[in-house]
């Protein structure tokens, strides 16, 4: 499971995480290969790890024990700021800032970066275009403006606003309504076959993981316990993954789970 | 005297304290923000401080203004009298309503959005002011309005050290129960109040406003932009204000440096307790200093023992004072009853111990007074508190607090006399007492031998025969140091000695309290007809 790849964007190495407050680890020696241009998704429960995870990427936490390494340095000898900058965030209530507009809002990076403000405001409206908001109506709105799923859009905007090679999205679409969050995967998938970013994509649902996944790691009690393809996962036999093979049958034909691979024709419900 | 009247003749008084009062406040709350916004984000970022530092900030405000003054005079640097204490109490005032809005405001800020600020690569710096301060200026502009309105209020007792404002007013009409002078200081200061309230609370609206309003497009933007910028000129404008005008000010009102050093041109600080005697003659040791070409400041009407510690601490140069109070409130001894031992041990023992002169008696004392009605004293023939003993079963007795409960008071009177009244003595106010005697609703007060209401209403002292009460000599006190490099000085407060008698006391007090003239004019004109000008 650990071996060294050239095309490795991220690696983690005996990866353990604890707070002084908990016996057990949050996050107990974890090795990982992220591949670049692959979308991993992080599958488990709540408490499994898997948030913790994705922050010790862009170094909003240090790993207790071992290494974690980003585009060949590791998390420690990063900039943090820098690190921040070049990997783009995604979290489940968009966190937009309530006190700026969506312009603003997109712009946060690429201003941070101290881009000509002529690039910023060309590039905040192809971001806009590139999630579905026109730029005219959206790019002066603020937060509290919009519907759940337009904020989640602004989020991904933002995120992708300095086009950083990393993508770290922790349960981005968990908020949102059934047909919102099917219309948002479908969407989040297709752009990710055309822009090419590593992604690591953070869940608990077992439909989104094997619907926007290139690879699916299962994570149990601070352990990866499943690393697999959509596929291979379908048919492992690991006992954690066919508990949620399990909910996938008896969540057939229920409506309020997004599987978008059937919900084709939804629209997304805004306002 | 009717409002309006009032109004008229003390307009130009009433602006100069209200605009005192409001620099106290302006100047206060500057500093207060200066100090707590910071140290509220500092909070905010070391946990471990929140706790102490908001206790600390809590318990300070819980300490009664008038302690906290108290508190402050002997401290060095901050301490003294005047407006410095004043502004370093009304900070620790103000403080805690400010860092505590800071911390809740920051703290209040949502998690995502702090996340996802440190998250997309903000320094710490860029998340405080991009983020924080912005989305937490609502709750923190609430905290300075708070702490204004405090500030408002708290400012009226510092008058009390010298620092001037309404509160002057307050105090004067509290001492001369004077309901006029009362309002002319606490109307202003309730207006001042509201007036800060509605105003900040209008630019916290129009923040909270600018938050929750949506009008489409950039537009916005630029409003709230707008706003945010007009708030930090705003603050600016009062913290650079406040420092400026506090230097103006403490160069316009400099005081006597508290070191000793004093360079020979330095004004000599008089000071004076906060009654109308005191006023008087405070203005007497002035006007004689003013005679002989001296400068002076006056730094009257300082509250409790304020001019005691003020002179030790070198504030003040000099202070009327009671040759009885020396002795017992700040020697400690015991009273005693012969007037020139009192004024000989006191003389020793300010020397030997604060380094400080006492001037010759000025001639009369304010003792405590056994006051009848005159006609009652023509009628019955009364000198002296013995001739009153037998009459005194068939009168009622009405006796001040300070009388009552004194260790010189009503106890050890009623046993050295063997006296006894119809029924227990009423306790009332002092100046109550006066006019209670006068409408014949008591029949004996005890008063102080030199008010002016003694002559205006029509009343008799009675000699303490048996002297049972402790002299009250009236004298100068004054740092030795200070007066004898100027020989005029020394001069000035040697004519002074046996120079004023019960009653012309009296009548000088009457001048002021009863037809209710400026001391000023009233020491003026006496001094002129004494001939000492």
């Amino acid at each position: 499971m650990s071996s060294h790849s050239s095309d490795a964007a991220v690696l983690f190495r005996n990866v353990t995480y604890g707070v002084p407050q908990l016996a057990a680890p949050i996050l107990d020696n974890l090795d990982l290969v992220i591949r670049r241009g692959e979308t991993l998704v992080l599958l488990g429960e709540s408490g499994c790890g898997k948030t913790t995870t994705l922050k010790l990427i862009n170094r909003l936490l240090l790993p207790s024990e071992g290494t974690v390494t980003v585009e060949g340095k590791s998390t420690t000898e990063w900039d943090p700021i820098r690190l921040r900058r070049s990997t783009g965030y995604v979290i489940q209530d968009a966190g937009l800032f309530p006190h700026f507009t969506v312009e603003r809002n997109v712009a946060l990076v690429p201003q941070l970066e101290g881009w000509p403000a002529e690039r910023v405001r060309e590039r905040v409206r192809e971001m806009l275009s590139l999630v579905g908001l026109e730029p005219d109506s959206f790019a002066g709105r603020y937060p509290h403006e919009l519907s759940g799923g337009q904020r989640q859009r602004v989020g991904v905007a933002r995120a992708l606003a300095s086009d950083p090679p990393l993508l770290l999205l922790d349960e981005p679409f968990g908020a949102l309504d059934p047909l919102t969050r099917s219309s948002l995967q479908k969407e989040f998938r297709a752009l990710q076959r055309r822009l090419g970013k590593t992604a690591v994509f953070v869940t608990h649902d077992v439909r989104e993981a094997l619907f926007v996944g290139t690879r699916v790691g299962l994570m149990h009690a601070g352990r990866l316990v499943l690393l697999d393809s959509p596929e291979g996962f379908m048919r492992a036999d690991e006992p954690h993954a066919r508990a949620y093979r399990e909910t996938l049958k008896l969540g057939d034909g229920d409506a309020d789970t997004g599987n978008g691979d059937r919900l084709s024709g939804a629209a997304e419900r805004t306002e | 005297m009717s409002a309006v009247e009032f109004i008229r003749r003390h307009w130009s008084e009433m602006l100069a304290l209200s605009t005192e009062h409001l620099m106290l406040v302006l100047i206060s709350t500057a500093c207060a923000v200066a100090i707590g916004i910071p140290l509220g984000v500092l909070l905010t970022r070391r946990a471990a401080l929140k706790r102490p530092v908001l206790a600390l900030a809590g318990i300070l405000q819980t300490v009664p203004s008038l302690a906290l003054f108290g508190l402050l005079i002997p401290l060095p640097f901050i301490g003294g009298i005047g407006a410095r204490t004043a502004i370093v109490a009304l900070v620790l005032y103000a403080l805690l309503p400010v860092i505590r809005n800071t911390v809740t405001g920051i703290e209040g800020v949502d998690r995502s959005v702090r996340e996802a600020a440190v998250a997309m690569g903000m320094t710490d710096r860029q998340v405080l002011w991009q983020v924080e301060l912005p989305l937490a200026s609502s709750v923190i502009l609430a905290g300075v309005r708070v702490a204004t309105v405090i500030s408002v209020g708290v400012a009226t007792v510092a008058a009390a050290i010298g620092a001037g404002g309404l509160g002057t007013y307050i105090f004067r009409g509290l001492r001369m129960n004077d309901n006029t002078l009362i309002l002319a200081g606490a109307l202003p200061a309730a207006v001042m109040a509201l007036a800060a309230d509605w105003l900040i609370g209008l630019l916290e609206s129009r923040l909270a406003v600018g938050r929750r309003r949506g009008a489409a497009h950039g537009r916005m933007f630029a409003k709230r932009h707008a706003t945010l910028l007009v708030l930090s000129a705003a603050v600016l404008v009062v913290v650079i204000g406040g420092v400026v005008a506090f230097g103006v000010w403490r160069g316009s009102r400099s005081s006597g440096s508290s070191d000793g050093s004093v360079e020979a041109d330095a004004p000599f600080v008089i000071g004076s307790k906060d009654f109308t005697e005191q006023i008087v003659l405070g203005e007497l040791i002035a006007q004689v200093l003013e005679a002989r070409g001296l400068r002076v400041e006056r730094r009257f009407e300082l509250g409790g023992n304020l001019c005691h510690d003020a002179l030790v601490a070198g504030q003040i140069d000099a202070y009327p004072e009671y040759s009885g109070t020396s002795l017992t409130a700040i020697l400690k001894h015991a009273p005693l009853t012969d007037p020139r031992a009192v004024y000989e041990q006191v003389r020793r023992e300010y020397h030997d111990r604060f380094n400080l002169e006492v001037s010759a008696p000025l001639g009369f004392s304010n003792d405590f007074a056994i006051l009848v009605r005159g006609d009652d004293a023509r009628r019955l023939n009364l000198r002296t508190v013995s001739d009153a003993v037998p009459h005194a079963t068939r009168w009622r007795a009405g006796f001040g607090q300070d009388f009552r409960s004194r260790p010189d008071g009503y106890d050890g009177f009623a046993r050295a006399y063997g006296i006894r009244f119809s029924g227990q003595p009423r306790e009332m106010d002092l100046s109550l007492s006066y006019r209670a005697l006068a409408a014949g609703e008591v029949d004996i007060i005890a008063g102080n031998s030199t008010d002016g209401l003694i002559a205006a209403l029509d009343l008799t002292q009675l000699t303490d025969d048996r002297r049972y009460f402790p002299p009250y000599e009236a004298m100068i006190v004054f740092r030795r140091d200070r007066f004898a490099r100027v020989p005029a000085a020394r001069e000035a407060i040697a004519s002074l000695g046996g120079s004023l008698s019960t009653e012309e006391m009296r009548r000088l007090n009457y001048e002021v309290d009863g037809k209710k003239r400026a001391a000023r004019d009233v020491v003026r004109e006496w001094l002129q007809s004494e001939g000492k000008r």
